[in-house]
């Protein structure tokens, strides 16, 4: 189980180096807001597959539960600031 | 237990991978947040749902069904809270007059949105 996490971490991380791509030079505001949101949502399982790596999984459960409740916030709050000041 | 929790992985992995070239190749916003959306909310259930399988094959210890239940938490609270910043973002979006993609360039639908007093 080892070599599986630790590969499917590393897909993952070329997940997000691809995804950031769409985050950087995105066309409009909206696309940079998806980008993070999709970042946030690998790094949650990241996260996970941190705690399975170094076999604390316990604690970093907790870490992941945080972070996806930010990253919720996060995206709600921007998608809230920027509803007429997009696209433009 | 473990082979259980690998083709869950790998069926999750495979789903983040169409989302990301989906995020990549689509031409418009739109159906840039049409496969990450889903694609990040099916392939979040799958991996979670995969790692609370793994965590069950020590054996159904008490420290091991709350460590099951807190990851099923996790995936329950994304399954919730993914579509609600999706569609959020999407309002948003939509407010802000920006103009969905079509093959021909014509608009489909009477555009701009009619604005709310």
């Amino acid at each position: 189980m080892e070599g599986f996490s630790l590969a499917v971490a590393l897909v993952l991380c070329v997940i997000i180096l691809l995804s950031l791509y769409r985050g950087v030079f995105g066309p409009t505001v909206f696309d940079r807001i998806i980008g993070a949101g999709f970042i946030g949502t690998k790094t949650i399982i990241l996260l996970l597959f941190m705690g399975l790596i170094f076999g604390r999984i316990e604690m970093f459960i907790d870490l992941a539960l945080a972070y996806s409740i930010l990253n919720f916030i996060g995206t709600l709050i921007v998608s809230k600031y920027f509803i007429r000041k997009g696209a433009r | 237990m473990i082979i259980g929790a690998k083709i869950c992985m790998l069926i999750g992995l495979f789903v983040f991978m169409i989302a990301t070239i989906g995020f990549l190749r689509f031409p418009d916003f739109y159906t840039r947040m049409h496969a990450t959306a889903k694609g990040d909310t099916l392939g979040t259930l799958l991996f979670v749902v995969g790692l609370a399988l793994y965590t069950l094959h020590y054996g159904f210890h008490w420290f091991s069904i709350v460590q099951c239940v807190k990851l099923i938490s996790i995936a329950v609270f994304w399954f919730l809270a993914s579509p609600t910043a999706t569609h959020a973002l999407l309002k948003s979006a939509f407010e802000s007059d920006l103009v969905p993609w079509t093959k021909d360039g014509k608009v489909v639908l009477a555009w701009p949105p009619k604005k709310r007093k």
